[in-house]
C-alpha cells in the first residue's frame, strides 16, 4: 500500500462517478472547509467528473485565507522591532497587510525565516538566545496542537525568548456560522486533518441543529469522491448524520492526547475571521499560565491602521456566496504574483486555486 | 497594498515563472531592446550567411553548493551547454566568471573547478575565459558562478528556439522524469530533516540533442524545463505561439521518491526545477524515430510522449489528470524554492 496511487485509480474513479451519477437526482451544493480539499478538487480536476446537479463549493477553511489584515499589520510591525526574528509558514509570508507584507520586509532587511514546522521555531530561538523569536501560529485544530506542544517544551526548557503570535482557530463555530448567515449548501465536506485532532463529535450540531449531511473526507481523489457520495446518499434519503469516509485516519474521539495538550495550553476567545467577523469563542489564545510565552502581552507594538483592500470579495469567496470569478479584480488586477487578496496567496485559497487550475 | 510604496526585488523575481518573467520584459528588454533580444529564447541567435551563431549566458547561485548528483561547478556548465543546445546549436566554448566570498575553502574551489573540467570535457566544450573576483566576507554566499557559452548554429535549426514550425498535431516530448533536481536540492538543505535516495538530473544534453537533430528534421522547439519546471514551459509555450496544448499527466515520467516528497511538501512536480530535461514539440510522423534515438541514450531512457499541440483552447495548457479529469496548467508564481540554479 503506497497510499497515493492506490487512491488515484482511474477505474474505481470512474466506478465511483457512475454510482453517483445514479443515486444523485436532485441539485445539490457541498462545500469543503478545508485546504487540502479545495486544492486537491481543482488539482485533480473533480467538477469536471461530477454531474452538473452536484455543485462544490470552497468554504473558510484555509488558515492564511481566514487571517485578517490586523494579524498581518501586527507581524509586519513585530518584525521591525529590534532583535527580533520572525519565524512562519511560507504562505504567511506573502499575504498583503495594509501597506506591506512579510515578503517585502524580509526585502528590506528585517529576518522573517520560513519553517516548515514550530519546532523549527523553537531550534532558531535556542541557537539566537540574544534574539526575541516570533512564531506567527496560524492554522485550525491541526496546526493547533504543535504550537502546544512547542509551547509546553519552552516551558519546560524555561526559554526567554520565544514567543508565539497566535491566530490558532477553531473550525466549528465557522461553519455553524455559515450556516446561520443562510449559505446556500446541502451538506458539509468536513477536514480530514482537523478531526483526526479533534474527532467527530465536533460537528454533531450540523445534523441535528441544522439538518445537514456532515462526511469527514480524505484527501485524495478516491476518498474526496466517496464523501460525495456518502453526502448524496444522505441528502436524497433525507437522513443527515456526521459519518467518517477517511477511516484509515480518523476516529470518533480523535487524538486525545493532542487535545489535552491544546486544552492544557489554550483558551477560547471571540476571533476575527477574514470575511465572516468575529465569531464566538472561535479562536485559540494562551492561558494565563502560559502568556509569558504570548507576544501580544509581552512585546508592544505601534499597529498601523487597518486598510481592507477595495473591491475584493475574498469575504463572500470564504462563504462560497460568491465564486472567485465573480470577483472583479480576478485575474485582472489580483493574481497570485500580485495578491490583493489573501484567498489569492495561498495555494490553498479558493482564488489561487480557482486562477491555477480553472482560470 | 499601499500604492505609493516603492517596489523592490523580491525572491520570487528569481523564480523563473510569472515575477521573472515580468520583471524582464518590464526592465531589462524595456531598455536593451533589440531584435534578437526580444526573441527572448535561451540563447540569442546571431544569423550568419552560412552558420549563424548562438549566444547565451547563466549566473549559479545554487544552495547548497555540493549537493547530491553534482555541484554548482556542474551546474554551471550543463546548463549553458544546454541553453546552447535546446536552440539547435553546437556548443563550442564557455566563459566562466567567479565571485568568491573571502574565506572560502581553496580546496572546494578546486574540487568544483575540476568538475567544471570534467564536464567541459564529456559535452566537447572548451572554457576558454573567465575572471576571478573576491567580496568581503557576508557580500556573497561562498561562490556564485556566471558561465558564458557560444555555439555554430547551422541556418537549418534557426527556427527551433522560437518554434516558429509548431503546428496544431505535433507532439511534445519529455526526455524523462520531471522534478529530480529541485528535489534532491531541497534534500540537501540543512533544516530538511529528510532524505531520499535521489540524484540531481544534472547532465549535458547536447550530444544527446545533436544525435536526435540529426536523424529528423521534424524538431519544431526545444527547451530545457529548469526553474518553473515542465508547467512553465508548457505555459510560455503555448502564450506565445498562441497554440492550445494537451497534456496528459498518466505520461508524464515522475520518480517516486520525488512524488512523494512533493506529497510532502505540497510541492507539484511538474513545477519542479530540472538541470537535465529538455521538452521537444516535433511532428507527428517523426515520433517513433526520435523517440527510439532518445531512448537509447543515456539521458533519455525515460522518454515519452507527454502531450500535444492543438487549436483548441489558444494560449492555454489543459492536463488531463491521472484519474481522468481535466484542468487548467499555469505557470509558477512566487518561488516554489529559491536558489535551486
Amino acid at each position: 500500500m503506497k497510499y497515493i496511487t492506490e487512491f488515484r485509480n482511474k477505474e474505481i474513479v470512474s466506478r465511483l462517478v457512475d454510482y453517483i451519477t445514479s443515486i444523485s437526482k436532485k441539485h445539490v451544493r457541498f462545500m469543503e472547509v478545508c485546504g487540502g480539499h479545495t486544492m486537491a478538487i481543482q488539482k485533480f480536476g473533480i467538477p469536471s467528473l461530477l454531474p452538473d446537479n452536484i455543485e462544490l463549493l470552497s468554504g473558510p477553511g484555509c488558515p492564511v485565507c481566514v487571517t485578517t489584515n490586523l494579524f498581518i499589520d501586527k507581524a509586519v510591525a513585530y518584525s521591525r522591532l529590534e532583535n527580533v526574528i520572525i519565524t512562519s509558514f511560507g504562505d504567511l509570508i506573502r499575504i498583503p497587510g495594509s501597506t506591506s507584507s512579510l515578503d517585502r520586509e524580509k526585502a528590506n532587511g528585517r529576518d522573517i525565516r520560513m519553517v516548515y514546522s514550530i519546532l523549527d521555531a523553537l531550534n532558531i530561538a535556542r541557537k539566537n538566545p540574544d534574539k526575541k523569536v516570533i512564531f506567527l501560529g496560524i492554522g485550525f485544530e491541526t496546526t493547533a496542537p504543535t504550537s502546544a506542544a512547542a509551547i509546553l517544551n519552552a516551558d519546560a526548557e524555561n526559554m526567554e525568548n520565544f514567543y508565539l503570535y497566535s491566530s490558532h482557530k477553531i473550525m466549528p463555530p465557522a461553519m455553524e456560522a455559515l450556516i446561520d448567515e443562510g449559505v446556500d449548501m446541502n451538506g458539509y465536506i468536513a477536514p480530514g486533518h482537523v478531526s483526526t485532532i479533534t474527532g467527530s463529535g465536533i460537528y454533531k450540531a450540523i445534523p441535528e441543529r441544522f439538518g445537514l449531511g456532515c462526511v469527514i473526507s480524505g484527501f485524495e481523489p478516491i476518498d474526496i469522491l466517496q464523501s460525495i457520495y456518502m453526502l448524496v446518499r444522505q441528502y436524497e434519503t433525507d437522513s443527515p448524520k456526521v459519518e467518517i469516509q477517511y477511516k484509515r485516519v480518523v476516529i470518533p474521539e480523535g487524538n486525545v492526547k493532542a487535545q489535552e495538550m491544546m486544552n492544557k495550553v489554550f483558551e477560547l476567545h471571540d476571533d476575527w475571521w477574514r470575511g465572516l467577523g468575529v465569531l464566538k469563542n472561535s479562536g485559540f489564545a494562551l492561558k494565563e499560565k502560559y502568556e509569558r510565552f504570548d507576544a501580544e502581552k509581552m512585546l508592544s507594538v505601534e499597529v498601523e491602521e487597518t486598510i481592507e483592500p477595495g473591491g475584493c470579495i475574498c469575504g463572500e469567496v470564504l462563504k462560497g456566496i460568491k465564486k472567485p470569478s465573480d470577483c472583479k479584480l480576478f485575474n485582472k488586477v489580483c493574481s497570485p504574483a500580485n495578491p490583493v487578496g489573501a484567498c489569492m496567496v495561498s495555494n490553498e485559497g479558493a482564488c489561487h486555486a480557482y486562477y491555477r487550475y480553472n482560470k | 497594498m499601499n500604492k505609493n510604496s516603492e517596489k523592490v526585488i523580491l525572491l520570487g523575481h528569481g523564480s523563473g515563472g510569472k515575477l521573472s518573467h515580468d520583471l524582464i520584459s518590464d526592465i531589462f528588454v524595456k531598455y536593451f531592446s533589440n531584435k534578437i533580444l526580444s526573441e527572448q529564447t535561451d540563447s540569442a541567435c546571431i544569423p550568419g550567411a552560412d552558420e549563424g551563431i548562438a549566444f547565451t549566458t547563466d549566473s549559479y547561485v545554487v544552495d547548497p553548493i555540493f549537493f547530491p548528483g553534482g555541484n554548482i561547478g556542474k551546474l554551471a556548465v550543463c546548463g549553458t551547454v544546454n541553453d546552447l543546445a535546446v536552440s539547435g546549436a553546437k556548443p563550442q566554448y564557455l566563459s566562466a566568471s567567479f565571485i568568491i566570498e573571502e574565506g572560502f575553502s581553496i580546496t572546494d574551489l578546486e574540487k568544483i573547478v575540476s568538475t567544471m573540467a570534467e564536464e567541459s570535457r564529456k559535452a566537447g566544450v572548451q572554457i576558454v575565459t573567465g575572471d576571478t573576483k573576491v567580496v568581503n566576507k557576508g557580500k556573497c554566499d561562498k561562490l556564485f558562478i556566471n558561465t558564458a557559452g557560444v555555439g555554430y548554429l547551422p541556418r537549418k535549426n534557426h527556427s527551433i528556439s522560437t518554434g516558429q514550425k509548431i503546428k496544431p498535431g505535433d507532439k511534445i516530448i519529455v526526455n524523462g522524469s520531471v522534478g529530480d533536481h529541485g528535489v534532491a536540492i531541497l534534500s540537501a538543505r540543512e533544516n530538511m530533516s529528510f532524505s531520499v535516495s535521489l540524484k540531481s538530473d544534472c547532465a549535458s544534453l547536447n550530444k544527446m540533442i545533436q544525435s536526435v537533430l540529426s536523424i529528423s528534421s521534424g524538431i519544431h522547439f526545444m527547451r530545457d524545463a529548469t526553474r518553473g519546471g515542465l508547467a512553465t514551459v508548457l505555459c510560455e509555450l503555448s502564450e506565445t505561439r498562441g497554440f492550445g496544448i494537451e497534456a496528459d499527466e498518466e505520461n508524464i515520467p515522475v520518480l517516486s521518491s520525488v512524488q512523494s516528497a512533493c506529497e510532502i511538501f505540497g510541492y507539484d512536480p511538474l513545477y519542479m526545477a530540472n538541470e537535465g530535461k529538455v521538452i521537444m514539440v516535433i511532428d507527428s510522423l517523426d515520433v517513433d524515430k526520435v523517440l527510439d534515438k532518445l531512448q537509447h541514450n543515456t539521458f533519455g531512457k525515460k522518454a515519452s510522449v507527454i502531450g500535444e499541440i492543438t487549436e483548441k483552447h489558444p494560449g492555454k495548457v489543459i492536463l488531463k489528470t491521472a484519474i481522468g479529469g481535466t484542468r487548467i496548467v499555469d505557470m509558477l508564481t512566487g518561488e516554489q524554492l529559491p536558489r535551486i540554479c
